[in-house]
């Protein structure tokens, strides 16, 4: 028996699937898209090119687009699955997780392996995934490419927080002929300081925290979120497909 | 809908401008209330006035204006309605719940001013609303800073009043509000023409306490483990007693009432088994904001209660029916308003109090306290109120939000995230 789990993020959409022993058997990450529904679709077709039948698989859906998967037998937000990715991926029972997403950024305390509390942003994109998005834009880099560049920047900050006012911001600094390094490192350092600020409601102490989210990949994140928090952040090249394993982990009690 | 545009265009109001607004509230009200399962027959009434909201009402308040009665427009629980009724005027609520009224209030408002706010002064001066079109006297009160500016702006265009609130409560903070009172009562007096006698007060006094005590029976029946109505219905209750004469609004609560705990005899629920209970703790939600408890209400949650002016503020507590002179009526009816627990007060243990006891008493799951967008007293208060519910192992959320769909994908998934932690 299979396990279903799928992520539709706004930027990216995620796949986990575990067998019976809860085993990760299968993951996959691609474009969301213009259309969810067709991303569900895409899913679909590729699942079945790996044998896995929809017939007798649970599968839940979760993500800013968890409506759009009209196969999916459940869905369960990203937020109670990030929780439950988490536990698996880092073999935890209790720790805050940030889950920096594409459009959404959330702090959720965990506790005997389910959420306690936790606090998610406004509608608002400063400190998320998307704010690098068109920060790398901006500057004609990709994300990853900046958040590499960061690490040898230094000496300028980014004061506006709403994404808007901040490419202003870049776009002035670009024009003073500041150097790529520096703004990379004043784009990163941003994000870090959003993160940390929505973060300070769950009075995050002398603890382990670990990071969930596209910017898993993002080393130097890791390496700034750590410094303001004052603890030590770890990430998990499965870090990205949290959402998904939890998801796949709540099809664990599903029957088909 | 009966045809009211003679008696709309009577009024001075923007006809096109406001056929917007009774284009769209059909189908928010079919969407959001209609298609809710097992709605108790009685709901029918409210369902009849929302049909007619512009309509109905604003033409019972005309044919009383025609007969020589005063009506008073006025903004917050904490204005006396016994004290209007009693020189036998008229109170009503005003608009101030839809985003369609929000750009008129931003001509001349901050935007960083709350929605209630924008929306209240933008009916008026958008000519939108017909209350506000009707309303002989505005009565304002010093609750917060938005209002107190506010109040200057409405103030050159409609005659207003203006209670003075004290932001305390100690002893002699009761004697000012008695005051006030008082001398809010000479002003009823000169603007209807009509003398305050005891017994006209008590009168008074003995109606509106009748019809705080059927909205309670409502209230009440929601505290069974079967919850017979929704919240949504509950909410729609109180936001037309703001508007409707208060005897029939006793009268229909009470018949509602009846129905309701025939209901829970009957063990009829409107939700299914294992729906959690919340709470809702925070600002007003004005006609027609339905925003919040139809994204609990659709996401695995039932609205038991509401601590806010359009819920327990509103009816808990009555006033002192043994009085039997002026003065010790207005003194009484002023401990009555001062016993209604606003963040406007500091400091304001009486509502954490308030919040722990109805969190008990409905037998709540969680508690999400919303606050309007730049509503300063309630958005800090918010942190004691988190802090106390924590303490008691009730878990909370903390909300802020405006009248706009902007947001409403997010708060939903804070909301079901909320309601699956609670499983």
């Amino acid at each position: 028996m299979n396990y279903i789990g799928i992520d539709i993020g706004s930027t990216c959409a995620k796949l986990a699937v575990l067998n019976g022993d809860r085993e990760l058997v299968l993951k996959f990450v691609q474009p969301t898209g213009w259309s969810s529904v067709d991303t569900a679709q895409a899913i679909r077709d590729k699942l079945e090119e790996h044998g896995i039948s929809l017939e007798d698989s649970p599968c839940v859906a979760t993500g800013y687009g968890r409506v759009a998967v009209p196969y999916a037998d459940r869905t369960v937000t990203e937020i109670t699955c990030h929780a439950r990715g988490s536990v698996w991926i880092y073999g935890i029972q209790d720790g805050v997780v940030i889950d920096i997403g594409g459009q959404d950024t959330k702090a959720i305390r965990v506790e005997n392996g389910m959420v306690k509390d936790f606090v998610m942003n406004d509608k608002c994109s400063a400190g998320t995934g998307r704010f690098l998005e068109v920060m790398a834009n901006t500057m004609g880099l990709r994300p990853d490419e900046i958040c590499e560049l960061a690490r040898s920047g230094k000496g300028v900050t980014i004061s506006s927080m709403c994404t808007v006012f901040a490419e202003s911001e870049v776009i002035s600094l670009i024009g003073q002929g500041e150097s790529r390094e520096n703004i990379a490192h004043a784009v990163v350092d941003s994000i870090g300081t959003k993160v940390v600020s929505q973060g300070s409601r769950l009075h995050i102490g002398n603890e382990t925290v670990y990071l969930t989210g596209g910017l898993c990949d993002c080393g130097y994140m890791q390496e700034v979120l750590s410094e303001k928090l004052h603890c030590p952040v770890k990430t998990d090249p499965d870090g990205r497909y949290a959402g998904a394993i939890g998801a796949a982990l709540c099809a664990c009690k599903l029957k088909k | 809908m009966a045809d009211y545009v003679e008696m709309w265009k009577n009024l001075g109001m923007d006809l096109d401008k406001h056929d917007n607004l009774c284009a769209v509230l059909p189908e928010a009200f079919g969407d959001i209330y209609l298609s809710q399962d097992n709605r108790p027959e009685g709901m029918g009434f409210w369902d009849f006035v929302v049909s007619e909201i512009h309509g109905i009402r604003p033409s019972e308040l005309i044919e009383a204006q025609k007969k020589g009665q005063k009506v008073f427009g006025t903004f917050c629980v904490y204005v006396p309605d016994e004290v209007v009724i009693a020189a036998d005027g008229i109170v009503t609520g005003l608009c101030g719940g839809s985003q369609f009224w929000v750009p008129d209030g931003e001509a001349v408002l901050p935007k960083s001013t709350c929605p209630l706010i924008k929306a209240s002064v933008g009916a008026r001066l958008g000519k939108t609303c017909p209350f506000f079109r009707i309303a002989d006297m505005y009565v304002g009160e010093t609750t917060c800073d938005g209002k107190k500016k506010a109040w200057e702006i409405l103030g050159q265009d409609v005659p207003m009043h203006i209670m003075d609130m004290p932001q305390m409560k100690r002893p002699k903070d009761v004697e000012k509000w008695t005051e006030e009172i008082r001398e809010f009562a000479g002003v009823v007096e000169k603007f209807t023409g009509n003398t305050i006698t005891p017994e006209k007060l008590q009168k008074a006094i003995h109606t509106i306490n009748e019809k705080r005590k059927a909205l309670a029976r409502v209230y009440e029946a929601r505290k069974a483990d079967k919850l017979p109505i929704s919240g949504k219905d509950a909410l729609l209750v109180m936001q037309i007693a703001f508007f409707d004469d208060p005897v029939r609004c006793a009268q229909m609560a009470d018949k509602l009432a009846d129905e309701l705990e025939q209901r829970i005899k009957d063990g009829v629920s409107v939700f299914p088994e294992g729906t959690k209970r919340i709470l809702v703790t925070g600002t007003p939600m004005a006609i027609p904001n339905w925003k919040l408890h139809h994204i609990i209400e659709t996401s695995g949650g039932a609205v038991v209660c509401e601590e806010t002016c359009t819920g327990t503020r509103y009816f808990e507590n009555t006033v002192d029916e043994t009085k039997d002179n002026l003065d010790d009526q207005y003194r009484a009816i002023a401990e009555r308003y001062m016993g209604i627990n606003c963040a406007c007060f500091t400091p304001n243990h009486g509502r954490v109090d308030d919040i722990l006891r109805l969190a008990k008493e409905y037998k709540v799951d969680g508690v999400i306290d919303v606050n309007l967008k730049f509503c300063c007293l309630y958005d800090t208060e918010g942190y004691t109120v988190e802090k106390a519910l924590k303490e008691a192992g009730i878990p909370v959320l903390g909300i802020e939000t405006d009248y706009t769909d902007a947001d409403a994908q997010q708060l939903k998934t804070r909301i079901e995230a909320f309601i699956e932690m609670l499983n």
